[in-house]
């Protein structure tokens, strides 16, 4: 069962090497529309401190809402899926370890640049230290819920637009958490509270999400 | 004496029950609208801190339960759809969610009209009212979702689906919205007894339950079509639509 698990998991992988266009975007989305709001709101450095971390959650949060609707398109355009859902394996562990792999690929290098984007909104670095850790917790439960809206939209016309549609209101308690995170620290009241409550959301759509993102995938495959 | 109930779980014998309680419940609902309103708005005294405008209560308040219930017993019919593959099941969810989004639309707006005088704002970022928002996009995204699918039987089951975690979401969202920030009022009911004169809280029971028999009546309307829609190659919708 690992095994299969770690097969999805190197495949998607291995897909996204060899499609780096693909990958490049998402992340550069995520970099231009945070870098948008100080041209649209101003530089002024305390403004920009006040609203960096709900500005970099958001852009998180559409950033992976840009990259779901290929996560099993491609596949069930061009049959695999159907073969992976037909097969002995656990149609649960095929969702987690698609979910796992979307993290991997486009939630991980999130945790790389947000310092980068800290720096430019004249964040102290303790509060940047909370922000990467918040994106570390929060951004596996964007790619759990996702891969339910993914699965729920899989081959219906209007897809990407339908997903964000269902899935945003889902994310809304990470936003919260994980952006609250970061102010409580720069409030000067400790982050553990909204940082605690944000690893709670994520075991919770660690243990429910996969389950009914298979589910999904079975009445949209049927 | 039993009744069966599984007999009515057909959308054939259902029809025939929805047909005949519907303008039960939407007479029962029309009657008592009108002694509630009554109750509200002249004999219901005025309020010493909020003078008149507190009226806007005696819609609002049936209208914000209704709009979490009507979402909770969708879930409920969603999940017994999903757990027994009864085709009605997913009938009467789907026929409830207009009447959820319209109730959530009314909370949101009759909350506006009574925030301008009580806190100077049409719209306040606060717990409850974002949660209401937030439970108006999920009302939305279900029904966006239904309307994209054209298959009924996919469409129903997905449907479901995202409304089985909507219905888990909710309370997350509800606590996190209100640890986010919290400046709306406490409850007026509470379970150690009310805050409120008498008079006001029988207007307000009184709305509610007009609002449930709205509710029933509307639903019981809705998923009529929805059966005739659905079974229209039958015989038995033949034989109906001729008699009609």
């Amino acid at each position: 069962m690992l095994d299969f698990l770690l097969t999805v998991i190197r495949r998607d992988l291995l897909l996204a090497t060899r499609r780096r266009g693909d990958w490049l975007t998402a992340q550069f989305f995520f970099v231009m529309v945070v870098s948008l709001f100080p041209l649209g709101i101003g530089p002024e450095p305390e403004l920009l401190k006040r609203i960096a971390p709900g500005v970099v959650w958001v852009a998180a949060t559409l950033a992976s809402l840009l990259s779901l609707p290929r996560l099993f398109a491609d596949d069930h355009r061009d049959g695999s899926l159907e073969q992976m859902l037909l097969s002995p394996e656990p149609a649960v562990l095929l969702a987690l370890g698609k979910a796992v792999a979307h993290w991997l690929i486009y939630g991980i290098p999130l945790l790389i640049v947000a310092p980068v984007l800290g720096i430019q909104f004249a964040l102290p670095a303790e509060a940047i230290g909370v922000l990467v850790l918040s994106l570390a917790l929060g951004t596996p439960i964007l790619s759990l819920l996702g891969a339910v809206g993914a699965a729920l939209t899989l081959g219906l016309r209007g897809g990407g637009v339908l997903l964000t549609l269902l899935i945003l209101p889902l994310y809304v308690p990470a936003l919260i958490f994980g952006a609250g995170a970061v102010d409580a620290m720069l409030a000067g009241t400790g982050a553990e509270a909204n940082l605690s409550l944000l690893g709670a959301f994520f075991v919770l759509s660690l243990i429910v999400a996969p389950w009914i993102s298979a589910a999904a995938l079975r009445v949209s495959m049927e | 004496m039993s009744i069966n109930w599984y007999k009515y779980s057909a959308p054939a014998t259902f029809y025939g029950l929805a047909v005949r309680l519907a303008p039960w419940f939407g007479g029962a609902a029309a009657i008592l609208t009108v002694i509630g309103l009554y109750l509200s708005f002249f004999v219901a005294p005025t309020d010493f801190q909020q003078g008149e405008a507190y009226r806007v209560i005696f819609i609002h308040v049936p209208a914000a339960w209704m709009s979490m219930f009507i979402y909770l017993v969708m879930a409920a019919w969603a999940a017994v759809g999903l757990a027994f593959n009864t085709r009605l099941s997913f009938m009467m969810a789907r026929a409830l969610a207009p009447t959820g989004a319209m109730f959530t639309f009314v909370a949101l707006w009759t909350g506006a009209f009574w925030g301008k005088p009580m806190w100077g704002a049409w719209w306040v970022w606060d717990a409850r009212l974002t949660s209401e928002l937030i439970l108006l996009f999920l009302y939305v995204g279900i029904m966006a979702l239904w309307a994209a699918i054209d298959d009924p039987r996919r469409g129903d089951k997905a449907g479901a689906l995202l409304a089985l975690i909507g219905a888990i979401n909710v309370p997350i969202i509800y606590f996190s919205v209100k640890w986010w920030n919290t400046l709306h009022q406490g409850s007026s009911i509470k379970p150690s007894g009310t805050s409120m004169d008498e008079v006001m809280l029988a207007g307000m029971v009184v709305m509610a339950i007009a609002a449930w028999f709205y509710t029933i009546a509307v639903v019981f309307v809705r998923v009529r079509r929805i059966i005739l829609e659905r079974e229209r190659h039958t015989e038995w919708v033949k034989h109906v639509l001729e008699g009609a």
